[in-house]
């Protein structure tokens, strides 16, 4: 009860506990703020495989919008979502999904939106076509099946809920050897990830990554 | 001064000792079975966790304190969380704020486990940081927010993870809970909530004004054995209203005081009672009284 000794008349000796005290809890707030800024500068960088919910605010504004409550999560009727925890390299309790594993089934009436009670998962997000989770890529140019001609395997376009509008398999002619590309058309894809789900090689042919990551327009991209 | 020469309380039962314990760990239980029935039995009367939650698909509840800190990292507030927010602050402006730490925080279960710990091995304190310390570690998140656009308490809050961790999935948030644990055990004596979780500053701050409080009603029966001092996690808050004389309040009117009604439980002599703060509208109201304890 160190308040109450304050009741005593001031002296030097009380002064210099009252300023070493404050100095010890300046200190202390100062250091927890510190580590806790620089963590938090850490988790804003999520890893490329985490996708945010459709209709997530750009990073930033969603880690100042998303309460990390979860309910998103209870709306999603295909278990795809799941809350970050401590020590994953993403900010804990906030919904993602790995494409991979389970990819977001892109459900028309949206109910992860429907569900989060914050805006960070934005309700102007009225048609799940409109979604920006990420864009799919081609990375895997050397293992996928159809551009290496080892098959005519067709399973990411098969697999996109919009196939032909954000993926097409565009006929590829070489040296008389005629081949099947999957192409990615970037304004209409959606970054669900059936098509990384659906990839047979082991390891991916096609991701979804951030869309900044792939944008190569020169900052100029249709709405 | 002796009055009580019966001594009622000494021959309660041991129940009748605990009541309020009892009644306070079947809260915080039963909370959290409510929020452990829909993924564990797939009845879901109620969503999400204490940060949101959405009771039998009506009732939105937010917690005020992050809704606070997305204000300062500058996002929108929507209506289900004004909402919310404002359901809680009400609720828990009644009965106490800190009846969320004492009531429904599912941390308090693991600083008491590690406080019983403690006196079972008889330790000394250890580190006592300043009571202030708490709320400028809340003025501290409030900043960090605004600076960093994020919600910042959120990264690391162990009530929060806890409640998380069970409803959602663990993953690593048992090193929170150790460190918490560990932390009230070995280093610091009622540490993590008496002194350093900025959750409890904040709703210390909803519940100054609260209708529901703890009172020394007949404070003229204490026969200073000290038992409420001993069990009390904020054993400042009792002297005002125990010690004072003539015209103070008895009312605790700290808004440290988390009405966890332990001092009711162990006092032999029933000094305290739960009372409603304006059945003592004839002392001195509020704040003044203790500065006058003070004097």
């Amino acid at each position: 009860m160190s308040e109450h000794s304050s009741n005593l008349p001031p002296d030097r000796h009380d002064r210099r506990r009252f300023l070493a005290r404050s100095a010890q809890a300046a200190g202390a707030v100062s250091l927890v703020g510190l580590l806790l800024g620089s963590y938090g500068e850490q988790v804003q960088s999520r890893p490329i495989g985490a996708i945010r919910p459709p209709g997530a605010l750009a990073e930033r504004d969603f880690l100042g919008a998303c309460v990390r409550c979860g309910l998103c999560v209870r709306g999603c009727p295909y278990d795809t979502l799941r809350l970050a925890t401590f020590g994953e390299p993403l900010a804990t309790g906030t919904p993602y999904f790995i494409a991979r594993q389970v990819p977001c089934e892109m459900c028309t009436d949206i109910p992860c939106v429907a569900a989060c009670p914050t805006n960070a998962l934005s309700k102007d997000l009225k048609d799940i076509r409109d979604a920006d989770m990420g864009v799919a890529v081609v990375t895997g140019t050397d293992t996928c099946l159809s551009i290496t001609g080892v098959s005519h395997c067709e399973a990411c376009y098969l697999a996109c809920p919009i196939k032909d509008e954000a993926i097409s398999m565009t006929m590829k002619q070489e040296n008389g050897r005629i081949s099947f590309e999957p192409t990615v058309h970037r304004d209409h894809c959606t970054g669900c990830g059936k098509c990384e789900k659906n990839c047979v090689v082991p390891e991916a042919a096609i991701k979804v990554l951030p869309r900044a990551l792939v944008r190569h327009d020169l900052g100029i991209r249709s709405p | 001064m002796i009055l009580a020469n019966a001594k009622p309380g000494r021959q309660r039962r041991w129940w009748q000792r605990q009541r309020w314990l009892l009644l306070r760990r079947t809260a915080q239980l039963g909370l959290l079975t409510l929020f452990l029935l829909g993924p564990w039995f797939d009845i879901w009367w109620v969503k999400g966790n204490l940060a949101a939650s959405n009771w039998f698909d009506l009732i939105p509840l937010s917690d005020p304190y992050i809704a606070l800190q997305s204000w300062c990292a500058q996002a929108h507030l929507p209506r289900t969380t004004l909402i919310g927010s404002s359901l809680v602050l009400v609720f828990y402006g009644l009965v106490g704020g800190r009846v969320y730490c004492s009531w429904v925080c599912p941390v308090n279960l693991i600083t008491d486990l590690a406080h019983w710990c403690r006196e079972r091995a008889h330790l000394p304190p250890g580190w006592r940081p300043h009571r202030a310390l708490r709320s400028w570690l809340l003025l501290m998140t409030l900043l960090l927010s605004f600076a960093s656009g994020g919600i910042a308490w959120e990264l690391v809050n162990p009530v929060t993870m806890v409640q998380r961790a069970l409803v959602f999935g663990m993953g690593t948030a048992w090193t929170i809970v150790g460190a918490v644990f560990v932390f009230d055990f070995l280093v610091s004596r009622r540490g993590w909530c008496g002194h350093l979780c900025p959750v409890g500053a904040f709703y210390a701050l909803v519940g100054r004004r609260s209708v529901v409080r703890v009172a020394a009603h007949a404070r003229e029966a204490c026969t200073d054995c000290g038992d409420c001092f001993a069990v009390c996690p904020e054993p400042q808050v009792i002297t005002p209203a125990l010690r004072g004389s003539g015209p103070d309040s008895r009312l605790v009117l700290s808004g440290d005081c988390s009405n966890c009604g332990r001092c009711i439980d162990v006092c032999p002599d029933d000094v305290f009672k739960f009372t409603l703060r304006y059945r003592y509208a004839g002392d001195s109201a509020g704040t003044d009284a203790s500065a006058v304890a003070n004097r």
